[in-house]
């Protein structure tokens, strides 16, 4: 549960590997790689799926696991192909969350402490909805996030930006009947890492998904239209192909900016194809039914 | 300006969002209390499921957090809500546990007892479906643990008979001598952990 009253401070078994967040210590390892470097091999792995793509391969949707550029990544991609399975019992179905395990108040952000957190207001909102269209509802949805200066308030975070005592980062929602979700935040901060020297990654929100099925879990990154950061980040191109790219990115939306108070984004997300044989029912959003 | 929404409730092939890593900074976010808990420790019939996260180098992962979603002890399953205020009674199916840092992870459960076979196909082994997410994993894997009992079953079991018996052993646990299972993951190298894709090709 979120803990809306005592310390800001985390848990003291958090951990994190320090060589990958902490700016104000450069390893000798970083230190090989300059942006430059790794923007060449971004753009070496960018050009060879564009001469695929000419050659008549089939556009990518998903993040390539194996990923040189995130150095994080090269130990921990499987190496073998993922192995095809047909989803059985108990993967045709998703937990059940409801009301019980979510306040309402959790999708506020900037309501969790005493004070107002410091930055830009904004209200995120959008449907997720399953591969055939069909709104997902009564799931949950979580999200965690830098502050408005690119600080997370994780101990092994070590970016020297100030920590807000008004700003956690964390929230989570129930979607509604029609697959919506809404939280009310603050715009986060771009913040350094460790891949390489003078790393940033673009600003984001990290959001949690469940679907229907199980096979529908995905934990994505949602990002914020026009970030200068865009074509620098190996996270962001580990998704070689643009459109795909596009996907994660919010789009602003005056209509839903709320006048002096709050600038509006709009983000749906897509999950993968139900496997599942869909009641009447189901199909129209009332959850429950056996099939 | 939404590209997404769709116009109707006829089918409409959508493209599924990309996921990406869950980063380094979920430790603050994704846990919860008793969120490895499906059961308070020491219920009748409770069993501890652990394991160790591995790197291609054979090390522990330090910053991996997994998730399980099982049928009961009956094979039923549940559709109750609670698993993020756990009332201590009910069983829900569903629990998170982030590795410590040693790498290792722990839950508290019950064995899964075997589902309804689906008509017309064979009965598949009981198993716990499990969903891997870690800082330097671009995308979340999916993966299975059987229980090691029941060795017909296992070898009926649609999944692994058509896997060959080195990678086979992958998705099954040892029993540990207190009646828990121990399972680990490899993501990468000679012993990897059988990942599972469930798209396929879609028309």
């Amino acid at each position: 549960m979120l803990d809306q009253s005592t310390s800001v401070l985390p848990a003291e078994d958090e951990l994190v590997p320090a060589a990958e967040p902490r700016a104000a210590h450069v390893s000798s390892d970083a230190a090989a790689n300059t942006q430059e470097d790794l923007t060449a091999e971004i753009g070496s792995l960018s050009d060879a799926y564009a001469r695929a793509l000419r050659n008549g391969a089939a556009p990518e949707t998903q993040p390539r696991l194996d990923y040189a550029p995130y150095r994080s990544s090269i130990l921990r991609h499987p190496t073998k192909n993922l192995y095809h399975a047909d989803p059985e019992t108990i993967e045709l179905y998703s937990p059940a969350f409801g009301h019980q395990d979510v306040h309402a108040l959790e999708s506020d952000l900037t309501i969790q402490h005493n004070g107002e957190p410091i930055g830009e207001r904004i209200i995120v909102q959008g449907k997720v909805l399953d591969g055939d269209g069909r709104p997902v509802a009564g799931q949950l949805v979580e999200i965690w996030q830098a502050n408005a200066a690119g600080r997370y308030i994780h101990k092994r975070d070590q970016h020297p930006a100030p920590l807000d005592p008004n700003f956690t980062g964390v929230g989570r929602c129930i979607t509604g009947p029609d697959g919506s979700y809404r939280f009310t935040t603050i715009k986060p901060g771009a913040y350094p890492w460790k891949n390489h020297l003078n790393a940033w990654r673009p600003a984001h929100i990290h959001f949690s998904m469940f679907g229907t099925e199980f096979t529908q879990r995905i934990v994505t990154q949602m990002y914020f239209p026009g970030d200068q950061l865009f074509p620098l980040d190996p996270i962001y191109q580990s998704i070689v192909d643009q459109d795909a790219r596009d996907r994660l990115v919010a789009t602003y939306n005056h209509e839903q900016t709320s006048p002096e108070w709050a600038l509006g984004y709009n983000w749906d997300i897509i999950l993968s194809g139900s496997k599942r044989t869909w009641t009447e029912n189901e199909a129209f959003g009332n959850a429950g039914d056996e099939e | 300006m939404s590209k997404l929404t769709p116009t109707s409730l006829t089918p409409t092939v959508l493209t599924p969002t990309p996921g990406q890593t869950v980063g380094p900074f979920y430790g603050y976010a994704l846990p919860f209390t008793k969120d490895n808990e499906l059961l308070a420790p020491g219920t009748p019939g409770s069993i501890r499921l652990q394991g160790i996260v591995y790197d291609g180098a054979g090390d522990p992962i330090p910053d991996a957090i997994l998730e399980i979603w099982q049928p009961d002890a009956d094979g039923n399953i549940v559709q109750r809500t609670g698993s993020l205020v756990r009332d201590g009674y009910t069983f829900t199916g569903w629990g998170r546990a982030a590795v410590g840092n040693t790498g290792v992870y722990t839950f508290t459960t019950v064995n899964p007892g075997p589902t309804e076979p689906v008509p017309g196909k064979p009965g598949a082994a009981p198993f716990i479906a499990v969903a891997v997410f870690a800082r330097g994993l671009m995308n979340r894997l999916f993966t299975r643990v059987y229980l090691p009992e029941n060795e017909e079953a296992l070898a009926k079991d649609p999944l692994l008979s058509s896997l060959d018996p080195e990678r086979r052993k992958t998705l099954i646990a040892r029993r540990d001598h207190d009646g828990g299972l121990s399972w680990d993951i490899r993501l990468q190298g000679r012993d990897e952990t059988v990942f599972l894709d469930f798209e396929g090709i879609r028309a």
